[in-house]
């Protein structure tokens, strides 16, 4: 009975696991190609979720319409977040842009309390609602697809990263942006393509995560603390090391919840982040980096 | 960012009378809104403006960010009230109880958190602030939860029981004043220039003698008992608190208020809280929708006018007077 308890909150633990990993890995792509932490990283993630629901319900698209519809939608706004707010800051001193991205994420969450008002909504599962056995434990045909297509997205970021150029150069101005506008690179377009890449990623994560969970203007704020949280973990690498530390928080905070106290889940990710940010500010995996610190 | 360091007699003694103009104002206040609503605003404004001075120490003048100041806030408030309910002490010895017991924690926490810089500690404390929250929530059997703890006594000198609007607002902004001199004083100090030494270059404030670290782990501890002194004087006029009043958003927006008024300036806090404290008071119909209109100010702020409405009003007087005299002259 108890193994069985274990095994079905490591499952259920590993795919929120993945949707934190996914999270995380945007964090990453904006900060390794500006050094800019986006506290709005969340937003993208309600924005997903709930342009979905528009898709849906309003222009009353199929689901496999929907899904493009939300992330370009939601691509659209990391653009004009990027142009209106980030690109015309007269001292992008790291200060200032902690304080303009909270601002923007509040507004976007404003702006959607308005839009979507603040009811919680219900997105229908991608392929039913029957559970699946594995051992002793059942998940969902959702948790499934949570996972597959987080393999998806790292496989195509991967493939993206080192084999086109452009993905080369994002890596290039990730070591070092001044070097990387010597040789040609156009280090704002590339922050451009950052917040593309990572507002894209952000929608993909709130939309397979919402037939789950449920969505609401307000969902961001935990979600993109827990992706900033398994981003630390990672030591803020845009690969596999942020997706493990997406795992292991996710499967912490659930087996945290089921074994030890449900009131204290969300506390437990960021305990968490905090001893990794005092002991090894460099990520669980990551070699001694003074840039944190 | 940093004000330029004035020592001289002459500019502490403008201080001194510009600082005590104030002061009247403010307790003459009561004279001309006695009686109205607004009277309740205005004792809000006062606990405000401590909050956001306290914010401002460590954020305008030592450069360090903190998200997570409304859970030392709630911290004061709730130690306070569980002392004063639970186990029967004196309001008046529970509230220098609870600013040193979250003194300590906050400078214990401090020594690791403080190594962090910008992003990454802005997050930690971001992160410290949502544990507090979720432990005023979650420890049901000393807090009340979410539900809130309720029946704190009020404050009493002597006769005076401080339990109606006006003498809370005597109270309440006798404090913030004592907040207000205190570090008008340590602003223009050693440790004020210290602070603003290790602001613009920790490495350089260092090379000269100032120990940046120790000095910005005190500076977190004397904000966060500030910030505890505010929560206890909150929940004694109150008498009820719940945990609602000390989350993310609180925090945010104590940020505004200290990137409104203006970074570095006291009167700049001042200036900021009254403006948030009012603003929603102002905005009564658009309820919750308040949120889209902090995010825009946060915004337009750091954009346009960096060093907030303090520094920037004169700016942008200067530059309009500038630009009409240049009109004339073609």
């Amino acid at each position: 009975m108890q193994l069985d308890q274990i095994l079905q909150y490591t499952l259920s633990g590993l795919s929120t696991g993945a949707i934190y990993a996914l999270i995380g890995i945007g964090f990453s792509i904006i900060y390794n190609a500006t050094g800019i932490i986006n506290f709005a990283q969340g937003e993208f993630v309600m924005l997903g979720g709930l342009f979905t629901l528009t898709g849906l319900q309003l222009l009353h698209l199929p689901l496999w319409a929907s899904v493009p519809f939300s992330i370009t939608a939601t691509t659209v706004i990391g653009i004009l977040f990027e142009r209106l707010a980030i690109r015309p800051l007269r001292q992008p001193t790291p200060l200032n842009l902690v304080i303009i991205t909270i601002g923007c994420s509040i507004l976007i969450r404003g702006l959607a309390m308005l839009f979507w008002g603040k009811d919680t909504h219900a997105i229908q599962s991608f392929s039913g609602d029957n559970p699946i056995a594995i051992g002793g434990a059942t998940i969902l045909p959702q948790h499934i697809w949570i996972l597959v297509v987080t393999l998806i997205i790292i496989a195509i970021n991967k493939f993206y990263f080192y084999h086109t150029i452009s993905g080369k150069a994002m890596r290039a101005c990730s070591y070092n942006r001044r070097a990387a506008g010597l040789v040609g690179i156009d280090v704002r377009r590339m922050v451009l393509f950052s917040f593309i890449i990572s507002s894209a990623m952000g929608a993909v994560a709130g939309i397979i995560v919402a037939p789950l969970t449920m969505t609401a203007y307000d969902v961001g704020v935990m979600l993109g603390l827990k992706g900033f949280c398994a981003a630390i973990i990672g030591g803020m690498s845009s690969g596999i090391s942020t997706v493990i530390g997406g795992l292991i928080l996710g499967v912490l905070e659930s087996l945290g919840a089921g074994l030890i106290s449900s009131g204290y889940k969300d506390a437990i990710a960021f305990i968490i982040l905090l001893l990794i940010l005092f002991i090894r500010p460099q990520g669980l995996f990551g070699k001694a980096d003074s840039e944190r610190v | 960012m940093a004000k330029p360091i004035r020592n001289g007699f002459e500019s502490m003694k403008k201080d001194f009378f510009l600082f005590i103009g104030f002061s009247i104002i403010i307790m003459m206040a009561p004279r001309f809104f006695a009686g109205g609503y607004l009277m309740n605003v205005l004792v809000f404004v006062g606990i405000n403006t401590m909050l956001a001075i306290a914010l401002n120490l460590l954020l305008g003048y030592a450069g360090q960010i903190s998200l997570g100041h409304a859970g030392f806030y709630g911290l004061g408030a709730y130690l306070s009230g569980v002392m004063t309910t639970t186990l029967n002490m004196n309001p008046w010895l529970a509230m220098p109880l609870a600013a040193l017991i979250v003194g300590c924690l906050a400078f214990m926490i401090g020594l690791p958190i403080l190594k962090l810089k910008g992003h990454y500690l802005a997050m930690a404390t971001l992160g410290l602030g949502i544990i507090m929250y979720i432990v005023f929530n979650e420890t049901i059997e000393w807090t009340g939860g979410p539900s809130g703890l309720s029946g704190i006594p009020s404050l009493e000198i002597g006769d005076i029981v401080f339990d109606s609007d006006v003498k809370n607002y005597y109270l309440i902004w006798s404090a913030a004043l004592a907040v207000m001199l205190f570090s008008l004083n340590l602003a223009n100090s050693r440790v004020g220039r210290g602070l603003r030494a290790v602001h613009d270059s920790e490495i350089a404030a260092q090379v000269l003698g100032v120990n940046a670290r120790l000095l910005k782990v005190e500076i977190f501890a004397l904000s966060a008992v500030i910030s505890s002194l505010a929560g206890s004087l909150y929940a004694h006029t109150m008498t009820f608190i719940s945990p609602t009043s000390f989350g993310f958003n609180f925090s945010i927006e104590l940020l505004t208020m200290v990137v409104i008024g203006g970074l570095g300036s006291i009167y700049g806090s001042f200036l900021g809280a009254a403006l948030l404290t009012l603003l929603p008071e102002i905005l009564r119909g658009a309820n919750d929708y308040d949120i889209i209109i902090y995010g825009a100010l946060l915004i337009l702020m750091v954009m346009f006018l960096p060093g907030g409405l303090v520094r920037g009003i004169p700016t942008l007087y200067r530059k309009i007077v500038k630009v009409k005299s240049e009109a004339n002259h073609a």
